[in-house]
């Protein structure tokens, strides 16, 4: 059975492992490149990188993130579907049991799937690690150009390290699940592209920032560390800590409850960089306006990315018993 | 007697339609059977029920004497054709000869080689390149190269032109004389039955209104004498007509 899987998939296999190779190739080529320029100019090296270097930064954590969407929507959800469609379960049905036919295409695409992911993921990992640390070392402050986000971010995360292997897992048997109870191809595809969008969205911002309780800090609003002042005057902060995932913040006033700063806050930036008003920030100080943060530090980054992964594996696990229950009761 | 398909108060339900009810037959085995009956009469339900692709909701069926699609060995004793004789497009003929022979643990790489040579199939063409008459053919090797007890065949002309029909029932016919296998064939076209069969199921309305030797029904209506049928074909034509 194993070799009607592989004949099956080959082809599909043979397309994103190509396009996975030669982004490899080219990681491969830049790499060391990036590694000296950081080992001679420090954490600088960002502003003098090409435009050939950003474009690779953008398009292969892009990439990463990718896999396993693909994987989902081009290996998982017509894995079972077309034959549905085709009708060509009733000549397989009849050639080996159910249970063998659904094992070896759910072995075999999903171990391609999850290498696919880690692989190209490991490679992103090596050939941005000299960006990433250099973000990091900025104590918060952003970076130039788009070197503005640490690996922790949510942007960023799903990008990195081992974690795409467990998107992988999931996305692929999420496709086939959907597959198998909708019976239709295309539908399929667009279903699963849609939850499992949905559930990426979910674990960035509620589950992941609770994974390990997130340290709780109250900071000074300063001019330094100001990013943000809404409309209505409500403000937000970057923290002087070197590559941590700011989760959540908000303002609280004298007596420590949350409040809105007063409007007058919007004056204190002043009219460009650098030339802010301290002692507007002083007098924000004065009547007691901190930011509470809530945030994972740095250092938390593979704990993190370890749980993440075993979530979406178990989470594969389930829907693979639920596809090989529904696959013997099918007609 | 061996029966080769025995079915007690067998029933199949869809959401809320039987599509087959209390549904009683004891096939002889190494009869070719011709089950006929309009279009929604049940025959693919019970063929279906008989290759273990559906599960029965009233009765037990037994095939070759044992459950319909239970393990690898009622599997190999089965060769079945669906409707449509789906093929996989975009697998070569010779892809699905090395298929059967990696799934089959009895089949006959001579045999299906034989096969796809005489009937002309290119073995590298992928079977969506080929004619409708060419899947039914391929399918039919596949089938027939397990060397199975009993052969399925599920309105396996139904889409093919008169002359591609004919082809592939005479081959069929070739195929099957000698081998002591049993055959089951369901058709809306009684002359395609009558060209192969000799034991008749007639099903209609999701009930079987008659099963029996082909001689013998024949024999019994001419003695009944207000019915002469002349023909199969009559015969059948009597039986539907009864069920309106």
């Amino acid at each position: 059975m194993t070799w009607l899987a592989w004949r099956q998939f080959r082809t599909q296999a043979g397309v994103l492992y190509g396009g996975i190779a030669i982004l490899a190739v080219a990681l491969a080529v830049t790499g060391p490149r990036l590694a000296s320029m950081k080992r001679a100019d420090g954490a600088s090296f960002l502003y003098d990188l090409s435009g050939a270097y950003t474009g690779l930064y953008l398009f292969g954590t892009l990439a990463v993130l990718a896999v396993p969407a693909i994987a989902g929507m081009f290996w998982g959800a017509p894995l079972v579907a077309r034959e549905l469609d085709a009708g060509t379960h009733r000549l397989a049905w009849t050639l080996t049991s159910r249970t063998r036919w659904l094992a070896a295409k759910l072995g075999l695409v999903g171990l391609a799937a999850m290498a696919a992911a880690v692989l190209l993921s490991l490679a992103m990992t090596w050939w941005a690690g000299p960006i990433d640390a250099a973000i990091a070392s900025r104590d918060g402050q952003p970076g130039p150009g788009i070197f503005v986000l640490p690996r922790l971010a949510p942007e960023v995360f799903g990008g990195r390290g081992v974690v795409p292997l467990g998107y992988a897992a999931f996305a692929f048997v999420l496709g086939v699940t959907i597959g198998i109870a909708v019976r239709r191809t295309l539908p399929a595809m667009a279903l699963l592209l849609a939850v499992f969008a949905v559930t990426q969205v979910v674990m960035a911002t509620v589950v992941r920032p609770n994974l390990i309780a997130p340290v709780q800090a109250t900071v000074p609003i300063t001019a330094a560390d100001l990013t943000f002042i809404g409309i209505s005057g409500n403000v937000n902060v970057t923290i002087p800590q070197a590559g941590a995932w700011l989760a959540s913040q908000h303002t609280v006033n004298a007596a420590g409850e949350p409040a809105t700063p007063p409007s007058w806050v919007m004056q204190c930036p002043g009219s460009s960089p650098g030339h802010s008003n301290q002692a507007c920030f002083a007098r924000l100080a004065r009547l007691g306006y901190r930011q509470e943060v809530s945030y994972q530090p740095a250092g938390r980054f593979w704990y993190l990315q370890a749980d993440e992964t075993a979530i979406y594996l178990g989470l594969a696990l389930g829907l693979g018993g639920v596809c090989a229950w529904r696959v013997r009761r099918l007609s | 007697m061996t029966f080769i398909m025995r079915a007690s108060g067998l029933g199949k339900k869809y959401r809320r339609r039987w599509a087959l009810t209390d549904c009683d037959l004891d096939v002889p085995a190494g009869r070719v059977v011709g089950l006929v009956g309009p279009n929604g009469a049940g025959k693919t339900t019970l063929l279906s029920l008989a290759a273990g692709l559906l599960t029965p909701t009233a009765g037990t069926i037994e095939v070759c004497g044992g459950h319909p699609g239970g393990g690898r060995g009622q599997l190999a004793r089965v060769g079945f054709v669906a409707q449509d004789t789906p093929t996989y497009r975009r697998l070569s003929v010779a892809d699905h000869l090395t298929m059967g022979r990696r799934l089959s643990p009895r089949w006959d790489d001579d045999l299906a080689w034989r096969r796809v040579r005489r009937l002309g199939l290119p073995p590298r063409a992928r079977a969506g390149q080929l004619s409708g008459g060419q899947r039914a053919q391929l399918a039919l090797t596949l089938a027939i190269a397990k060397r199975p007890e009993l052969l399925i065949l599920d309105e396996p002309v139904a889409s093919l032109d008169p002359l591609a029909r004919r082809d592939f029932l005479e081959d069929l016919r070739e195929a099957t004389t000698g081998q002591g296998l049993s055959v089951v064939h369901s058709s809306h076209l009684v002359s395609d039955i009558e060209r192969v069969c000799d034991y008749l199921i007639v099903l209609v309305d999701s009930r079987v209104r008659v099963a029996g030797d082909v001689g013998q029904l024949l024999a019994s209506h001419v003695r009944s004498g207000d019915v002469r049928p002349a023909s199969l074909e009559d015969l059948v034509l009597g039986y539907l007509e009864e069920g309106r």
